[in-house]
């Protein structure tokens, strides 16, 4: 935990305040349908068009119910659209590497997984997407994923901040808006700046090359038709293997990347995501991929005070996100740093920390921000593997998924799941001043409970429901790499990280197989669309009523007081919730590791 | 009430409550509340897991009785709260005997028939020493009237014919005079009926935040069952089997049995703690509203003014002296019995003239005050002194005073009083300065309120200057002057139109559609019919000022629920802390740090913070009854401290509790 970390981890902070109420009040201009930007003249005509072509009137809202309708309608039917891609790539054109077809499954897992904001990916993308399938069938989820994530956080802070309102927004007009004057307008920026440090752009068949020093892998047996060879005992039998030659994937990264980090999506152009030179190219442009990740999380809140004309309640919520936010980077490089002590027994350790499955250009402490920022928000872009962490190093990804992605989270889901976790704070201690619980002046009543809590129960549901099936059935134990307690943590993180939308894998787990592609699709459909649904309900009943005006005897959302009862419910929750589980991974792992035991 | 000494901790309640406390296991009962419904099915798993758990009975029988006396706990807290209501709705049936009534038929004949027979609409005489057969309205006479059987105030009431204080309740008794009185209420529905029901929580139904909580603590329990079932399949994984009585103790620590166990209690003993201030709420979503409250509406006469205008002044005319003013305003004041005449001779004294009475004065002619002159004295020793208001004195001393008393008058209205101008037939005196007096200590009330957000508006008929006057002594937020009914009704309207929750208090017939319109209306017993039926609670006392403590009850009600419910969620963390380690220290002994409290054995562990949370319930039952005590403090205040003290202590408390409980399990080598 050298000083120039120290400073690095200053340097991130202060420009992510720096950026919050600019973007923040940009977001705002976009959120309203008839917010005027700078980008007007070149984007509005666009807008108007694209509003002919949809058959939409702009000026008409929708009730919570139409506008959950349109979302859903598009996402099935977008996903549908990448599935067909994906099952019939052979036959569409910019493969150059002439990648076949996905399998029924590995496509529908890769569809949901892209049209839910998760970008859990199941396969390794340098050695089975077509640029054909990179540029549209998922590139088109990564920029409308994100926008319908904006959409929802925004119908959502709409009714909070509306009275007597039947309608929360027209969910075409935030979509179309959010894409056309954010994601699309940044994105082409931040891709050209990728590009002068190094990044790739083009649609050139992979180059090989010959290596200086040959390397000797030790590889899997297979037989004549390419299945394992195993000996007696089931273990595969292993075989050296020497490398002469490596292929270096290409493509139209640069076009893939910033969006993947804006938008939260994660999903990598190559299996070794962040981590890999040409998506990765210099520490500066990890230090922006990582500022860009929590950019919009962070500009939302701002976007929250200002809608409710309570700023100081929006830089409440984020205070709170930033004080889990700066405990988990603390916890996740200290135990990082801190390395581990059987390495360091074996003296096989590096000198500054754990640096296994680590990259060294990188280092301990950008990988330790780098993986908490990713879990934090729902992005799941990595540029270490996780599962290489120490046990509580490794924890604190996994628990930040598990408060349910609200430490800034992903773009809008974030916001409208940091906001499940305000009314329920509210609630509970809202009694304890001897009011009807209000938010922002509005009642929260049996039927805002309910809904809010709908939203929170399904993610404990199919986290934990998910992993208990997995666990004790044979395909679940079939995908696992490691044994104990480790094991069990990469079960637990994969359902944990597909429900949080987050798609960030413990590495280790083979997930491509029928049963996990398909019940990781189903964690990642739930974990979106069953939180949505019951937020828009909750957002249509807030709009409906009357803002009780603010007086001493108001429920306080601002101050240091809120921001405690905030993230010790969140933490509380969360930990209640999930602590069981996470005893017998992690937690059992960490004390065994302290005994000198490794998975 | 007639019951209002019985304490919370009363044997006369306590044992009854133990055999209810068993009565309520009825599945058909409990599964009502799905806390404590999983708690039951827990220790039936629990109890069947004796008989399967060779080599651990001891541990599982203890397990399994501790979980039954979580569930019984529960039920006795309801028990004990429903008891007070119960032993009051006993005192108040023991009132209605059955009663014979004199009904005037359509021909004007009288004729006895059974009280039970009477309809809305007959009409029936009561005469002195009979019991009123049915609530009604006296249509002609007056009576003095026994109400204690429902206010438990024993001093006799004046209800007469036409006004405010026509009403009359069945089975309060005559004592005085003849009334004839038309039926209001058909047998049954009559007030008497649905206070017995009121109290004796017959049909509770759940208040909307009671509601909300009861969803917020079911899904609560729904998350706890999910992480503590599927343990069971991760176990598997791990090697570790994890027995049923384990699991059960770890889900019933986990769910919120505290505030599970004590929601309704709070809740019952909220709404007694209402009817011992002697005020009947007719739904708990009313005493919740309460709590709720923005804006005070309160009427100026008897709830902030003691309802008379007392003497504080005389101003001398030029050229008289206070002393002289003050003895002729005395004598003009001697017969006259009105408070405001009585003050004027109190006064009087301050100027060290000695009491007269009139049995002084033999020879002196009263004069009353007659609607005609409107003016009073006296003619004594050839003068007369008569006092009266600026106009009548105008006319007596032949239609001019001197310009000084105009404006002596004027000074004395601007300023919010009522001047009385003392002349003889000679000259004009001077001016008595007569004031509403303020009620001690309401300034001080609304002073608490405002801490608490809560506007006061003060309700007038008299006029803007009087009235403004009055509102800046009584430090009312605000006042409605000049104000007829249908101004009270706008005023809660339009404020109800900005969000704002409306309280307010009546007793006149035209007071009822506000009192219907308020989102807390309290009427006051002595009060119209039309009155209490708009509103939805009925003061007993009929005190204005009763409005405030109910409010207070109000808000004591939520925060109760909501400290208790921070308290029992806060508690898990120590629980967590107990079993957890316990469960895997078998499996994985390198688990031991964990265990933090050092907590014996494995099992000591568990049964610790089964017993501990079992226990907790029986100790909060007395501050579930009597309520989290209430401060009048702004809401950020109220919130810090309660979350220090419930939310921190609920944190910190149950580790010392849980290694206290294994230190007597250990030292008595239960487990």
């Amino acid at each position: 935990m050298h000083a120039n970390q120290w400073l690095e981890l200053a340097v991130y902070i202060a420009v992510l305040v720096a950026i919050t109420k600019p973007l923040g009040l940009y977001l705002n201009r976009i959120l309203d349908a008839n917010g005027r930007t700078w980008l007007d003249p070149v984007l509005r005509p666009l807008e108007r068009l694209t509003y002919v072509i949809l058959r939409v009137d702009p000026a008409r809202e929708q009730g919570w119910k139409q506008y959950a309708l349109a979302l859903l309608v598009f996402s099935l039917v977008s996903c549908l659209f990448t599935y067909v891609i994906l099952r019939i790539q052979e036959h569409l054109p910019l493969n150059p590497q002439t990648f076949g077809a996905l399998t029924p499954h590995l496509a529908f897992n890769t569809a949901v997984s892209f049209v839910t904001n998760t970008n859990w990916q199941s396969y390794g993308g340098e050695s089975t997407m077509s640029y054909f399938s990179q540029m549209v069938a998922l590139v088109f989820h990564n920029f409308f994923s994100a926008a319908a994530g904006i959409a929802v956080a925004a119908a959502l802070v709409r009714g909070i901040a509306r009275a007597n309102s039947h309608t929360i927004g027209n969910f075409w007009v935030d979509i179309t808006r959010v894409t056309y004057y954010l994601l699309l307008p940044v994105c082409i920026i931040y891709a050209l700046f990728l590009i002068s440090q190094g990044m790739i752009q083009n649609f050139k068949p992979y180059t090989t090359a010959t290596l200086i020093e040959p390397q000797t892998v030790s590889v899997q047996k297979t037989d004549a038709n390419g299945n394992p060879v195993k000996d007696a005992q089931g273990n595969p039998v292993m075989v050296n293997q020497t490398l002469t030659t490596q292929s270096i994937p290409q493509g139209p990264m640069a076009s893939q990347i910033p969006i993947k980090m804006l938008g939260t999506n994660g999903g990598g152009y190559t299996n070794a995501n962040a981590a890999y030179p040409y998506e990765n190219p210099t520490p500066l442009s990890n230090f922006i991929q990582m500022l860009s990740i929590l950019a919009i999380g962070s500009a939302l809140t701002y976007h929250l005070g200002r809608a409710t004309k309570n700023q100081k309640h929006g830089w409440s919520v984020w205070t709170a996100m930033f004080v889990m936010f700066l405990a988990g980077v603390l916890l996740c490089w200290w135990a990082e740093a801190k390395g581990n002590p059987i390495h360091q027994h074996l003296g096989v350790a590096a000198a500054d920390g754990n640096m296994e499955g680590k990259e060294v250009r990188f280092g301990i402490f950008d990988s330790a921000l780098f993986a908490t920022v990713t879990t934090d928000a729902s992005c799941g872009a990595v540029n270490s593997m996780h599962d290489s962490f120490t046990p509580l190093g490794g924890l604190v990804p996994m628990f930040n998924i598990q408060t349910g992605e609200v430490i800034f989270g992903g773009v809008g889901a974030g916001l409208y799941g940091m906001l499940i976790f305000v009314v329920i704070a509210v609630f509970i201690a809202g009694l304890m001043v001897g009011r009807t619980p209000e938010y922002l002046g509005k009642k929260i009543e049996a039927y805002d409970v309910k809904m809010t809590l709908l939203a929170f129960v399904i993610l404990a549901i199919i986290i934990l429901g998910f992993t208990a099936w997995a666990c004790v059935t044979k395909w679940g134990l079939a995908g696992l790499n490691n044994n104990g307690p480790h094991g069990f943590s990469e079960i637990l993180y994969a359902y944990t990280s597909c429900a949080g939308n987050n798609g960030s894998a413990f590495a280790g787990l083979t997930a491509n197989a029928p049963q996990y592609d398909t019940t990781l699709g189903i964690d990642m459909l739930l974990g979106r669309f069953a939180m949505i649904v019951p937020l828009l309900a909750l957002a249509g009943s807030l709009a409906k009523k009357k803002i009780i005006p603010a007086s001493a005897g108001t429920f306080p959302v601002t101050g240091a007081t809120f921001v405690i009862l905030l993230v010790g419910t969140v933490l509380l929750v969360g930990a209640l919730t999930f602590l069981p589980a996470l005893t017998l991974g992690p937690i059992v792992e960490h004390f065994l590791m302290l005994q000198g035991t490794l998975f | 009430m007639a019951t209002k000494s019985a304490s919370i901790l009363n044997p006369k309640i306590i044992w009854p409550a133990i055999g209810d406390a068993f009565k309520k296991l009825d599945p058909r009962l409990m599964v009502k509340n799905p806390v404590m419904f999983v708690t039951m099915v827990g220790a039936a798993i629990s109890t069947v897991d004796i008989f399967r758990s060779p080599g651990q009975t001891g541990f599982v029988i203890q397990i399994a009785i501790w979980l039954w006396f979580t569930v019984l706990f529960a039920n006795f807290a309801e028990a004990v709260a429903e008891g007070r209501g119960k032993a009051q709705a006993k005192a108040l049936r023991a009132t209605r005997t059955r009663t014979n009534a004199n009904k005037i038929s359509s021909n004007g004949k009288t004729e006895v028939v059974d009280a039970e027979s009477l309809r809305k609409g007959d009409v029936v005489v009561v005469r002195a020493t009979e019991l009123i057969p049915a609530d009604g309205e006296i249509i002609t006479g007056a009576a003095t009237v026994d109400e204690s059987a429902i206010t438990g105030e024993s001093a006799p009431v004046i209800r007469e014919a036409g006004g405010d204080r026509s009403a009359v309740t069945g089975g309060t008794r005559v004592l005085s005079d003849e009334i004839n009185i038309r039926i209001t209420a058909n047998p049954g529905e009559g007030f008497l009926d649905r206070m017995i029901s009121l109290v004796e929580g017959a049909r509770r139904q759940k208040t909307p935040n009671e509601i909300a909580l009861t969803i917020l603590l079911a899904a609560l329990t729904v998350v706890f069952l999910l992480a503590v079932v599927t343990l069971k399949p991760y176990g598997v994984y791990a090697n570790t089997d994890f027995s049923n009585a384990v699991l059960v103790s770890l889900l019933v620590c986990l769910i919120p049995t505290t505030i599970g166990g004590l929601l309704s209690a709070i809740g019952i003993a909220g709404m007694d703690r209402l009817l011992q201030k002697n005020v009947l709420a007719m739904s708990g979503r009313a005493v919740e509203a309460a709590g709720d409250v923005d804006v005070l509406l309160l009427d100026k006469t008897g709830t902030i003014t003691m309802g008379n205008r007392q003497a504080t002044a005389f101003v001398p005319a030029p050229g008289v002296t206070e002393k002289e003013l003050a003895a002729a305003a005395q004598l003009a004041s001697l017969a006259d019995e009105t408070p405001e005449g009585r003050s004027i001779v109190v006064l009087a004294k301050q100027f060290g003239i000695r009491a007269r009475t009139i049995h002084d004065l033999p020879d002196a002619q009263f004069v009353p005050f007659t609607a005609q002159t409107r003016m009073s004295g006296v003619n004594w020793d050839g003068e007369l002194i008569r006092k009266g208001a600026a106009n009548s004195i105008r006319q007596f001393v032949g239609g001019k005073m001197p310009q000084e008393i105009e404006q002596i008058v004027e000074t004395i209205s601007l300023s919010g009083g009522t001047p009385l101008v003392v002349a003889t037939s000679k000259a004009v005196l001077g001016v008595v300065h007569l004031k509403d007096i303020v009620k001690g200590g309401l300034a001080d009330r609304f002073k608490r309120f405002r801490a608490m957000g809560i506007r006061t508006v003060m309700i007038t008929g008299d006029n803007k200057l009087t009235a403004a006057a009055i509102a800046r002594e009584a430090d009312v937020d605000d006042f409605l002057a000049e104000a007829r009914p249908e101004d009270k009704l706008a005023l809660i309207r339009h404020e109800q139109q900005g969000g704002r929750m409306i309280a307010m208090i009546g007793d006149g017939t035209n007071d009822a559609p506000a009192l219907a319109q308020a989102d807390v209306g309290v009427a006051m017993n002595t009060g119209t019919q039309a009155a209490k039926e708009a509103g939805n609670m009925v003061d007993l006392d009929s005190n204005p000022t009763k409005l405030l403590e109910i409010i207070e009850i109000g808000k004591q009600l939520l925060i109760t629920r909501g400290s208790l419910t921070t308290f029992s969620i806060a508690n898990d963390v120590a629980k967590y802390f107990a079993i957890i380690p316990a469960m895997l220290m078998v499996t994985f002994p390198a688990i031991a740090p964990l265990n933090i409290m050092k907590l014996h054995s494995p099992n000591s562990a568990i049964l610790s913070a089964v017993i501990f949370n079992a226990l907790i319930i029986i100790a909060l039952i007395p501050l579930a009854l009597r309520g989290v005590k209430f401060r009048p403090l702004g809401a950020a205040q109220i919130l810090r401290r309660n979350l220090l003290i419930y939310g921190l202590w609920g944190i910190i408390l149950p580790f010392f509790g849980i290694k206290l409980i294994d230190l007597v399990i250990a030292g008595l080598h239960l487990a």
